[in-house]
């Protein structure tokens, strides 16, 4: 055992190798299906086209409710899919187009749907509310405000993107 | 005739000491409902299990008619229940047999909990018992979006957003779940069928033979 320069043994030998090419075997065997697995994480977002939905002057301090259809690609299915946005200018003639999906539980929240919560949002799941600029107010269970489309409007026509959380904002 | 039978395959193979080891054991007194009524909560695990093997059963029949795939898996569920023989027996024993097996295995880990049944050496039985229950919940989980009706589809958007809320690694999570960062469709549908049908039901075998080894081992707790 003690020997003067540490020899290796021949069944550590053994031990050493065989354990070495079984991992690399083990290895090899199970890495294409982690990655075949993990895929979804490896795509990573897809950029969403700006869709019409309303000509800009049509756009009222009134939140209104406007439904449009964006091209979706799920994997091999392909399909139209509605969304819905709350369009308004807020108190300083900002364009906000908010989604309607609580980020609570992602229910599908509602404008100035209840008497007791005039000019407010309001989420039917567990009475979650938000102010008019889609904040959440305090004590109910949302977390963040609702996500905001992103938006751009060109020769009076107003196109909205991809519905972004408000949170760092 | 059986008898010839077996006693054919047992002098080649020596099965006898295999099914004793598995089978032949005396039922403690203390467990038994027929001594003492009140032993009849000893009957959980068993009627857990019981339930669990309805479950796979079931399950594997419903895979010859159910498609995991958005545009037939609620049509195929619809035909399989009102068109094929007994459709509605096997479909129900599934649906209900979901509920009574989280009832029964709930009522098993009361009994263990009060009776104090977890401590030394029985330790480790129990942190299998609380991963099974956990399998058992991604089975409810998973099972539940199959049909592809609005109840499945939202109860799932609800899980991932739960799913979501988990912090640092929550949206990742989410994505490996549902097979995409935002849409809950095609792929979360695939996905969820893999895991209900292969991924989870392995790891149950694994857990559940790990579990009753244990208890072979160590044999039942004793009397309070
Ligand atoms: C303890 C184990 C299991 C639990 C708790 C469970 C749970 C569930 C639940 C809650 C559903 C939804 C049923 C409905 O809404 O009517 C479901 C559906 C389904 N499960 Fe399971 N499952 C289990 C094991 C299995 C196994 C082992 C298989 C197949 C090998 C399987 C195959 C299916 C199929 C094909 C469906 C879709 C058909 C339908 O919805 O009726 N399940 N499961
Ligand atoms: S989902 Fe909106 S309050 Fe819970």
């Amino acid at each position: 055992m003690t020997d003067k320069k540490n020899q290796v043994s021949r069944r550590q030998f053994l031990n050493y190798t065989l354990t070495g090419v079984g991992g690399f075997m083990g290895a090899a065997l199970v890495a294409p299906m982690v990655g075949f697995a993990v895929d979804p994480l490896l795509k990573g977002e897809k950029d969403t086209d700006f869709v019409y939905v309303m000509d800009e002057n049509e756009i009222t301090n009134e939140p209104q409710r406007k439904t449009f259809k964006v091209d979706q690609v799920d994997g091999w299915y392909e399909s139209q899919v509605d969304r819905t946005a709350w369009v308004f200018r807020d108190e300083n003639g900002e364009i906000l187009a908010l989604s309607p999906v609580c980020t609570h539980l992602g229910c599908t929240v509602d404008w100035n749907s209840r008497e007791e919560f005039s000019n407010e949002f309001f989420c039917p799941c567990h009475d979650g509310r938000y102010d008019k600029n889609g904040v959440n107010i305090a004590d109910t269970p949302p977390t963040e405000p609702l996500h905001a489309y992103e938006y751009k409007v060109e020769d009076g026509k107003l196109y909205l993107g991809k519905a972004k959380s408000r949170k760092e904002a | 005739m059986l008898h010839k039978l077996y006693d054919w395959i047992d002098e080649r193979l020596d099965i006898t000491p295999i099914w004793r080891d598995i089978a032949d054991h005396e039922v403690p007194e203390h467990v038994n409902p027929a001594h003492h009524f009140s032993a009849f909560v000893y009957c959980f695990g068993g009627l857990t299990f019981f339930v669990t093997v309805i479950q796979i059963l079931s399950g594997m029949f419903l895979t010859m008619y159910y498609v995991p795939d958005i545009v037939n898996a609620w049509e195929s569920v619809k035909y399989l229940q009102t068109q094929v023989a007994h459709g509605q027996i096997v479909r129900g024993m599934h649906h209900w047999g979901a509920s009574v097996v989280i009832v029964m295995i709930f009522l098993h880990t009361l009994r263990v909990f009060f009776q104090g049944a977890y401590k030394k050496p029985r330790e480790l039985n129990w942190v299998v018992g609380v991963l099974l229950f956990f399998v058992m919940l991604g089975l409810g989980f998973t099972g539940y979006l199959l049909p592809w009706d609005n109840k499945a589809f939202f109860a799932t958007q609800v899980g991932l957003e739960i799913a979501e809320s988990v912090p640092y690694i929550g949206g990742d999570l989410k994505t490996l779940l549902a097979g995409d960062p935002e849409i809950v469709g095609a792929k979360t549908l695939a996905r969820f069928f893999a895991i209900h049908v292969f991924f989870l039901p392995a790891a149950l075998f694994a857990l559940m033979g790990a579990h009753f080894i244990m208890i072979r081992r160590q044999g039942i707790s004793g009397p309070l």
